[in-house]
């Protein structure tokens, strides 16, 4: 459950910008290589955030697709998980997208 | 249970000294809140992320930062920082104070029982005056692994992590304080028993060994990628148990390159000893950070170091 450590640690950053003021939704980016499950850091959110200014806050996650391209075939494709295989057989993959682990926005009232 | 960060106040962090005593957490302990100013936020005070300091940081009209109005009533502040962002800046502090000190951290990681202690305990009696170290152990509970690495003569601190399921770089921070390495020596950080989490947090080590043995299935790469493409290092051990279970040595290798073509590879086992003077060698190759040209660089794609640049 390192998605529990990382909510914090979500919290703490957004608290440190918002201070007192009531953060009424937060925005986060979490792509499928980044090693955290966005439904995870979901059921952890509301536990974070209880007691503080953000309680109650929307939780929106952009989760965008994972994208490799081929280094051999220069070809583009869907990466679901970790295993870096183009179709073609080579295993020289540069990730293109899929590692985000960002927090983006929040929105304040 | 806290309601800042969600630890349990039972089941918090707690570090021994190097008599293995356990410490009660005080103000500043691990799981405090610090922030850039230097205030640290405990416990006891819940409420103390509103910011009682004088200065005006971005919570004031007229910022020229990145604010803009959404709509009348709420206003949308633009963040764009990596969730991980402060353990990264916790671990580059760890990596710094270890390269002025010219100590080696290795990070030792695996699932429970794939014998992390058992390694370190034959390599710091088999080494003995040859390698100065230290170790850091962490478990969620009890000092058994330090009291097995405290029999060998070498310091030890223990890190009890409660609920935690990883060792961050905090933790590092405050065990490294209560070990104080002495200069040009060498720590080991044996992490606590999961495949998982750890991979995740970057200690500031000066590298990452990740040990699987040959009871757990040469298919434990592809089931937990994350950890071996954090790895500099995978040692296959428990190597005399190979006659009589299905582990394919040289199935893991592929396996663990189509995901990490940069890993090295240790087949040994801890009990017999055998593969252990490979061990040792990549020992005494492994630079400390002083000499290295910059640490951490040199890995093509650092799972966590990508994270901040990837939008």
């Amino acid at each position: 459950m390192h998605e529990l450590s990382i909510t914090q640690g979500l919290v703490e950053a957004v608290l440190h910008r918002t201070g007192e003021r009531t953060v009424t939704a937060v925005n986060l980016r979490i792509g499928p290589l980044s090693g955290v499950l966005a439904d995870a850091v979901r059921f952890c959110f509301e536990v974070a955030t209880a007691g503080t200014p953000m309680a109650g806050a929307r939780l929106r996650i952009d989760e965008p697709q994972g994208r490799g391209r081929c280094r051999n075939c220069q070809d583009e494709f869907t990466l679901s998980d970790l295993i870096l295989l183009c179709p073609c057989g080579s295993a020289d993959v540069e990730v293109l997208s899929g590692r985000e682990l960002m927090l983006m926005s929040v929105e304040v009232a | 249970m806290c309601t800042t960060c969600g630890c349990g106040d039972e089941a918090g962090t707690r570090i021994s000294n190097l008599a293995g005593e356990l410490q009660t957490p005080g103000p500043g302990h691990l799981h405090s809140h610090t922030d850039e100013h230097g205030r640290t936020y405990t416990h006891e005070h819940p409420d103390s992320h509103q910011h009682a300091h004088a200065d005006s940081h971005d919570h004031h009209p007229g910022h020229a930062d990145g604010h803009h109005h959404a709509d009348p009533g709420t206003e949308t502040i633009l963040l764009e920082q990596n969730l991980l962002a402060k353990n990264d800046l916790l671990a580059a502090t760890n990596r710094g104070w270890l390269a002025g000190r010219g100590v080696r951290a290795f990070n030792v990681m695996s699932s429970p029982g794939a014998g992390k202690t058992t390694l370190l305990v034959r390599t710091l009696t088999e080494l003995g005056g040859r390698l100065n170290a230290g170790v850091i152990e962490g478990d969620q509970e009890t000092s058994l692994d330090a009291d097995r690495i405290r029999a060998t003569g070498r310091p030890v601190i223990q890190i009890n992590t409660g609920a935690g399921c990883h060792l961050d770089a905090d933790m590092l921070r405050h065990g490294l304080d209560a070990l104080s390495p002495e200069p040009g020596s060498t720590v080991f950080i044996e992490n606590v028993g999961n495949l998982v989490c750890p991979a995740l947090f970057d200690l500031g080590e000066t590298a990452k060994v990740v040990i699987v043995s040959v009871t757990e299935g040469d298919d434990k790469p592809q089931k937990y990628p994350h950890m071996f493409m954090a790895a500099d290092l995978v040692i296959v051990n428990k190597s005399d148990l190979l006659p009589y279970v299905d582990f394919d040595v040289d199935e893991c290798l592929r396996r663990i390159r189509q995901i990490n073509p940069r890993a090295e590879f240790i087949t040994l086992s801890a009990t017999t000893g055998e593969g252990l003077a490979d061990w040792y060698g990549w020992l005494d190759g492994a630079t400390s950070p002083a000499a290295a040209p910059t640490p951490g660089a040199a890995r093509p794609e650092p799972l966590t170091g990508s994270l901040t640049e990837a939008h």
